[in-house]
Formats: C-alpha cells, sequence, structure tokens
C-alpha cells in the first residue's frame, strides 16, 4: 500500500517533468530563457551591477507576462547574472557580483598568463554544472532540504560565521595573521551603522547616509576594481603590458576535459553551494569562498591554488550557480527566500496570487515545475552564449588601449556603486575604499578576508546577539550558544577547519621523524 | 604631457556626464513628467509589495510612467532624509512608514530628517501586530500563553522586525497589560523572523498581519493588536476582545518633500484615493494581509501628530527617552 502510493507519487512527479519540460520548449518561453540568460550575463559582468538589481528591475515587466513567462525571464535572468559575474572577475579581477570573489583568485593570474578564454570556458562548464545540480536538489530533495534549513537557529547561524572565518586562513596564499587581520577589519566596518539589535547608531560619525552601513558592492568595487584600475595605469605608463590573448586551436575541448576529468571537485562545490543556497541569509557570495576552500583543502596541489589553476574557477562557479536551485528550495516549500533575489521572486509569487508550500507542487504544479526545469535550461543555455561571448569579451579586453579600457571600467565603478542603492556618498565611499585596497595591496594584504569579514560579521553579531537573548532562561545566557547538537556538529567543523593547515605540519612531521630513524 | 592630458580627458568626460545628469524641464501643467516612488525598505517586504501591487493602477490615475525606486537601509532613514532634500515639484515622492518615522527621530541623534518634515500626501494601509505561535505549540489560546509567561518570567521568547519598531512596542505593550515578562528578540525584517519561529527557535512572533496570512497553515494567530478583527483572519481575537489594551501596528503611506504646494500634494493625494479604491487594489492588498486605510493630507497629518504624543509619552514611561 506504501509503496504503491509512492509509486503513484512518482508517476505523477515524472508526469509534472514531462509536461514542464513542454511548457519550455515553447517558442516563447525558449525565447525568454535565452534572452534572459543574456541579459542576466550582461548585468553579471559589471562590477556592482548585482542579480538583485537585474531581479528587481525587471518585476515590472513581468506584470504583462503570465505567471509562468514571468518567473520563467526573472529565473533566468538571475541564473545568467550569477555566471557573468565570472567574466569581469577572470579579466579584470573584480568579482562582478560578490558570487564570484573566489573567482579572481586563479581566474585572473590565468588570464594574465593568456589563459583568459580557458578560464571562461572553465567558468562556463561549471557553473552550467553547478546550476543543473542545484536544480536537481530543487525538483526531487526540496520537502526534504527545506526541514535541515529550519534546524539552523541563531546559535547555529553564529557557528557558520564563525567557520566562515576560519577560511581565511587557506584564502590568503602566505600571512595568516594579514589575513585574519584583513577579516577583523571588514567585521569592524560592517558595524558601522544602525545596530541589527537595539537600534544604537554607530560609527556614523554624525553622518546621516551612513545609518545605512557599508554596503557589501561598495566595498567589493572599492577594494578590488580601483587597485586594479591603478595598476593598469601604471603598467600602461611603465611597461606597456597589456593583457595577452594567444589563439589557441582545441581550447574549449581540452578544458572541458580537464574540467570533466575532475568530477570530484565540480560535484563537492556544487554540493556546498546547494547547501549554503539552502540557509536563509547566506548566499553566493560565502558559497563561492567555502567552495574554493574546500577544493583547496582536497587538492594534491593546494599550493598551486591561486597561481592560476582551473580548479580555483571549478570550485567558485559551480558552487554560486549551485545557490540559484539551492536557494529556491525554502522559497517553494516554506515562502522563505534562501538568498536575496528570491526574495523578489517571492514578490512576485504572491502577486501572481502562488502562495508558497504544498500546494505549489500539487495545484499549480504546471508553473511550478515548468519555472524550475527553465532554470536548468537556462543553465544550459549558458555554455553556447558564454563560449562565444567569453571569446569575444577577452579578445577586447586584450585589444583595447588602457587609455579607454581604463576609464570604461571606471565608469561602471561609479555607475555600479551609485545604482546598489541610489545615494551619492556610496560612491565617495567606493573611491574611500579604492584608496584604501590600494594601500594594503602595497603592504601585502589581500582584499579578499576584509569582504568576507563584511559579509560574516553581521551574520556573526545578529546570531551572538539573539542566542544569548533566547539563553536569558539559563542562569548562564552563553549555555544557549552550545546546548544544540546541531551546534557541536558546527564547532566540529570550526576547530577542524582552523587546525587544518596545523595537520600538514604534524603529517610532515611525522614522515620526517619516520625517515630519521 | 599633452599625451597625458589626452589620456585622462575621455575618462574625465565620461564622469562628468554622469555626474551631471541634466535637469527636468519645467513645465506648467502637473503633471507633466515621470513620477519616481522611493520605496525605503528591501524589495520583497511590505512596502514594496504594497508599491507594486499599487503601480498598475497608479500609473493609470497618475496619466504618466511611474517609477519605482529603492533606497534601502537605517530602517528606512536613507530614504526618508534624502527625500526631504528632493526638489519639492511633486515629481518625487517616497513610501513612509509609521512608527518608523516617529521613533527614528525621537530616538537617534541625527535620524536626517524630523518626522515633520515629511509632507503626508495619503496613508493608505495598516498591518496590525499579531502574536502567532508555532501550529505544534502548546499554547492554543492567548490565555494559556500568558500563564505561562507568567509562572516562567523571561524564558518565553518573540521574535519581531527589529528594535524600537511596531513589533517591539506591541511586545512591550502586551507585557504592560498581561504582567508579564517576555524575551524579546530582533530580526533583521519581519521575513527573517519567519524561519526562527517555524524551526521553533523562539516560543512565538510579534510580527504583521501580512505574515499570519502569508503563514496561515503553520502559523496559530493567538490575537491582533488592532480595534476590530481583520476580515481575512476573522477567527482571531483582538488583544482588546480578551481584556488586554494592546493596539499597535505598522502604517504605510506616502510623502513628499517639505514646501511641495498643497495643490500638487492634494491632486496625488486625489490619485492614491482613486488608487485605493481600484477593485484589483483591494482585491490584492486584502488577500495579502494588508488594512486598508483611507487617510487624506490633512487627515494623515493629524494622524502623525497624535502618534508622535503617544509614543513619545510611552518612551518616556518607559526610560528609553529623557523627559
Amino acid at each position: 500500500m506504501h509503496l504503491n502510493s509512492k509509486l503513484l507519487d512518482s508517476i505523477e512527479m515524472l508526469e509534472h517533468i514531462l509536461g514542464g519540460i513542454t511548457n519550455i520548449f515553447t517558442a516563447k518561453n525558449l525565447l525568454l530563457v535565452v534572452a534572459g540568460t543574456v541579459s542576466g550575463m550582461v548585468v553579471g559582468a559589471m562590477p556592482g551591477l548585482t542579480a538583485v538589481m537585474a531581479v528587481a528591475l525587471l518585476v515590472p515587466f513581468t506584470y504583462t507576462m503570465d505567471p509562468t513567462s514571468g518567473l520563467v525571464t526573472l529565473g533566468a535572468v538571475y541564473m545568467g547574472c550569477i555566471y557573468g559575474g565570472a567574466f569581469s572577475a577572470i579579466l579584470i579581477n573584480t568579482p562582478g557580483t560578490p558570487s564570484s570573489i573566489g573567482t579572481t583568485f586563479d581566474g585572473y593570474p590565468m588570464a594574465r598568463k593568456g589563459k583568459g578564454e580557458e578560464a571562461i570556458i572553465t567558468a562556463t562548464i561549471a557553473s552550467a554544472f553547478g546550476g543543473i545540480v542545484g536544480v536537481i536538489a530543487l525538483i526531487f530533495l526540496s520537502p526534504l532540504l527545506a526541514e535541515v534549513a529550519l534546524k539552523f537557529g541563531p546559535a547555529e547561524y553564529f557557528w557558520v560565521g564563525v567557520f566562515g572565518l576560519t577560511i581565511v586562513s587557506s584564502l590568503v596564499t602566505g600571512s595568516f595573521l594579514k589575513g585574519i587581520t584583513g577579516a577583523a577589519f571588514g567585521v569592524l566596518i560592517s558595524t558601522i551603522g544602525i545596530a541589527p539589535i537595539g537600534g544604537d547608531v554607530r560609527f556614523t560619525f554624525g553622518i546621516p547616509s551612513l545609518q545605512g552601513g557599508v554596503e557589501l558592492i561598495v566595498a567589493l568595487i572599492g577594494l578590488f576594481c580601483i587597485p586594479e584600475i591603478l595598476k593598469m595605469v601604471y603598467n600602461d605608463v611603465k611597461t606597456q603590458e597589456v593583457l595577452g590573448y594567444n589563439k589557441e586551436k582545441g581550447v574549449m575541448w581540452k578544458t572541458l576535459k580537464y574540467v570533466l576529468s575532475r568530477p570530484g571537485n565540480l560535484i563537492r562545490s556544487s554540493i556546498i553551494g546547494t547547501v549554503v543556497g539552502i540557509l536563509p541569509g547566506a548566499g553566493g557570495n560565502i558559497a563561492n569562498l567555502v567552495a574554493y576552500n574546500e577544493a583547496r583543502r582536497a587538492s594534491k596541489e593546494p599550493e598551486k591554488f591561486g597561481t592560476g589553476i582551473p580548479d580555483g574557477i571549478v570550485a567558485t562557479e559551480s558552487a554560486n550557480n549551485a545557490v540559484v536551485g539551492g536557494g529556491m528550495i525554502p522559497l517553494v516549500t516554506l515562502g522563505i527566500p534562501g538568498a536575496p533575489p528570491d526574495a523578489i521572486i517571492y514578490g512576485v509569487l504572491m502577486l501572481q496570487g502562488l502562495r508558497p508550500g504544498p500546494e505549489l507542487f500539487s495545484e499549480r504544479a504546471d508553473i511550478t515545475f515548468t519555472f524550475m526545469i527553465s532554470l536548468g535550461v537556462a543553465a544550459i543555455v549558458m555554455v553556447p552564449v558564454g563560449i562565444y561571448g567569453g571569446r569575444l569579451l577577452t579578445r577586447v579586453v586584450s585589444i583595447v588601449p588602457t587609455r579607454f579600457l581604463v576609464p570604461g571600467i571606471g565608469i561602471f565603478t561609479i555607475i555600479g556603486s551609485y545604482a546598489i542603492r541610489n545615494n551619492f556618498t556610496d560612491v565617495f565611499l567606493m573611491i574611500l575604499f579604492g584608496i584604501i585596497g590600494f594601500a594594503l595591496r602595497y603592504l601585502g594584504y589581500h582584499p579578499a578576508p576584509i569582504v568576507l569579514g563584511l559579509i560574516l560579521g553581521p551574520i556573526m553579531e545578529n546570531g551572538l546577539v539573539q542566542t544569548y537573548l533566547i539563553g536569558q532562561k539559563y542562569s548562564v545566557p552563553w549555555l544557549a550558544l552550545v546546548v544544540d547538537p546541531l551546534s557541536w556538529i558546527l564547532i566540529a567543523l570550526c576547530i577542524f577547519s582552523f587546525m587544518w593547515p596545523y595537520f600538514g605540519y604534524l603529517k610532515r612531521f611525522i614522515k620526517l621523524s619516520s625517515t630519521n630513524r | 604631457m599633452k599625451t597625458k592630458v589626452l589620456r585622462i580627458l575621455p575618462f574625465l568626460l565620461m564622469v562628468i556626464a554622469v555626474l551631471v545628469i541634466p535637469p527636468g524641464v519645467q513645465a506648467g501643467d502637473y503633471p507633466s513628467k515621470p513620477l519616481t516612488y522611493i520605496v525605503c525598505f528591501n524589495p520583497g517586504g511590505e512596502s514594496d509589495l504594497t508599491a507594486r501591487i499599487q503601480e498598475k493602477a497608479l500609473e493609470k490615475y497618475y496619466g504618466h510612467d511611474v517609477i519605482i525606486t529603492y533606497k534601502i537601509g537605517g530602517g528606512g532613514a536613507i530614504g526618508w532624509s534624502e527625500l526631504v532634500r528632493s526638489k519639492p515639484d511633486g515629481y518625487t515622492i517616497a513610501g513612509d512608514n509609521l512608527p518608523h518615522i516617529i521613533l527614528q527621530p525621537l530616538m537617534r541623534k541625527n535620524a536626517g530628517y524630523n518626522t515633520l518634515d515629511l509632507k503626508q500626501i495619503y496613508i493608505f494601509e495598516s498591518t496590525p501586530d499579531i502574536l502567532v505561535v508555532h501550529k505544534d505549540s502548546q499554547f492554543k489560546t492567548l490565555q494559556d500563553f500568558i500563564k505561562y509567561a507568567k509562572e516562567h518570567p523571561g524564558v518565553v521568547t518573540v521574535g519581531g522586525s527589529g528594535s524600537n519598531t511596531a513589533n517591539h512596542l506591541g511586545t512591550i505593550l502586551l507585557e504592560k497589560a498581561a504582567g508579564i515578562k517576555l524575551t524579546y528578540i530582533p530580526f533583521s525584517g519581519s521575513g527573517t523572523a519567519v524561519p526562527a519561529l517555524l524551526g521553533k527557535h523562539v516560543t512565538a512572533l510579534m510580527t504583521y498581519s501580512t505574515m499570519a496570512v502569508r503563514y496561515k497553515d503553520k502559523f496559530r494567530p493567538l490575537a491582533i493588536a488592532s480595534e476590530k478583527r481583520m476580515e481575512v483572519l476573522p477567527d482571531v481575537p483582538t488583544f482588546k476582545e480578551l481584556g488586554y489594551n494592546v493596539v499597535e501596528g505598522a502604517y504605510r503611506g506616502v510623502a513628499a518633500p517639505p514646501g511641495t504646494p498643497d495643490h500638487i500634494v492634494n491632486y496625488l493625494a486625489d490619485v492614491f484615493d482613486k488608487v485605493m479604491h481600484d477593485p484589483e487594489v483591494i482585491k490584492k492588498m486584502n488577500e495579502n494581509g494588508f488594512k486598508i486605510e483611507y487617510m487624506k493630507p490633512a487627515e494623515a497629518t493629524a494622524f502623525v501628530k497624535q502618534k508622535m504624543k503617544q509614543y513619545k509619552a510611552l518612551l518616556e514611561e518607559m526610560g528609553l527617552i529623557k523627559k
């Protein structure tokens, strides 16, 4: 009996999936997916223009469409946007969206070596793969995984934040001390503005527009892009060095073979992306860095990470696109947006009269399954568009003289930092961060830990203070941080992750002492 | 030297082009240009949802395009401090929320605006506070909840959106009215508090009516902080019915920069009046758990002034601000 109903369920599901596929492969919807993916890629490639913004801008256009077409378009834009961030990360060392921060680590060095096209193809394959893994999880595992997301309370979020900080040591090769200093600086910046708990005004220096705090994008553009522009100018004047472009025959097949010959990295990173996506409040910005860290940890040649190897790009790009599907899981099952763009898609669902929850999978299955499958189709569409677009873009960046490229990028830094909140203060802050970033780079500090601190600061602060408040019922309120078994697992992960670099020493020490004998 | 100048020139020109946005052409008759409608909160939140529901009807009755833009941060303060510095020509308005526009200038040294700087055009909806628990919760009624809280002071946790907000004040009012001690846990927005209750990390939420409607198959509402029961939630008693004088919630409307001519404010108020009487808008507002209000400029301003007095007295009593 039980088996029978299960069988019936799976037959029904198969029907829905097939129905969704037929819906997608109509001329109109397919066109919308392609158009959405391409425009998403363009927006994503521009530093400062994020997926949230692209999706929000598109919302009014979806009013005139039927629910299916509207959702399909938004989903495609979101998917394309997250992928598009890789272009600028690889070609100008500036993540196009916060989800591609880690792509700069290896992508840009590859481009510097004249392997820009290879890097972009790697990113393309990884993004498509990750995107599809996320969608598969969304279609088949949604109810199951959504329950997992709910297990994460304030205490767990605090530990997730701490875990995030433990990866600082591997983000930057070289000084651990500099990494942790940068992260602490980032956390400090994150405290600017209105305190999330208590509502106190902190570090605004009497400037009302600082009440909103420092927007991640603003710091991102300032810290990554401005120093890069200055360096480009410097190099142009001094050495006439430009980004190389070597035309290479068969680069596509070579890259495809290389990426697919290492499925472990692809699969691991995609799973990380899906899981991080499910957690409300954590998105691609965290997923890509965690995946990079884990790829490096698992690698046989971790010292090569950061010098320009495809494995680093595979990790970050498959993880961030897996977040797209993963983030939809709590949205469609519980009505909780997993990542910021999902919140907007939620608004559209509400306006169209679609209530997230089980009925989305039963009564409204035609729309829901079409939407979910369209995300997968968008991921596939990225491949041809990305490969040809990537070749073109690499060539353009390498041909265009610095005196045009630099002001061009410069304009985007201004537009991007202004557009994020339509606020001029952000433009000045961006320039300020640019100066800081330039100075820090010369002192040997990498911008990534600062950005990581800025992302994780609020997560940790909220988690810590909320847990403390919840803990009022204990004689020692801090106990609430460690009472839950899930917290224990996370604490163990933190310790493991923090101690990892020292395991290497231990191993070497044991080897050394055994050979000495 | 010359080459250097040439190198910088394109950059400078583009910077100038971006920074110097040509000022709009002044026309005699209002309205002759698109209306910019600033939303001061995240896309997907209550303010955004309201604006999006209104958008189509607003364009119809206003007669020109309506551009919805976001100026987010500081619990709305960023958007409002920018609004009061905008040109008072009637082409820039912003959604504004009570109690935010009253509490922020009261509690912060420099919120960037004063409450009465915001020229009220229309207050069009409210979302009363509502106390909800998880469907599986041991508390079936408000009485159960209060009885338990009396026996276990400080143990019952109530999540809500932010500090010094309608949710926070609603919780404080309930504590006062029932003589209990609760622990209020602020979350960054009404949406982020939801998973905490679904995952049972807090005992209850003091949230907005919209959330109770949205998650009606997962939450059990105990009581609503409105004067009368809401149509979409007919089975939910008010606190007042149950003997606790707790009436609190958020009101949302639109405001113009100070100095906007009265005839323009009245014109826009008429437009919003028509929008809020549009059947499609009414339907969607009700479905989503909003309570529609119809307060025109004079009434809205009087309402804001009355609330200012009330909140000031409450905050003084609680010792949150000095007398």
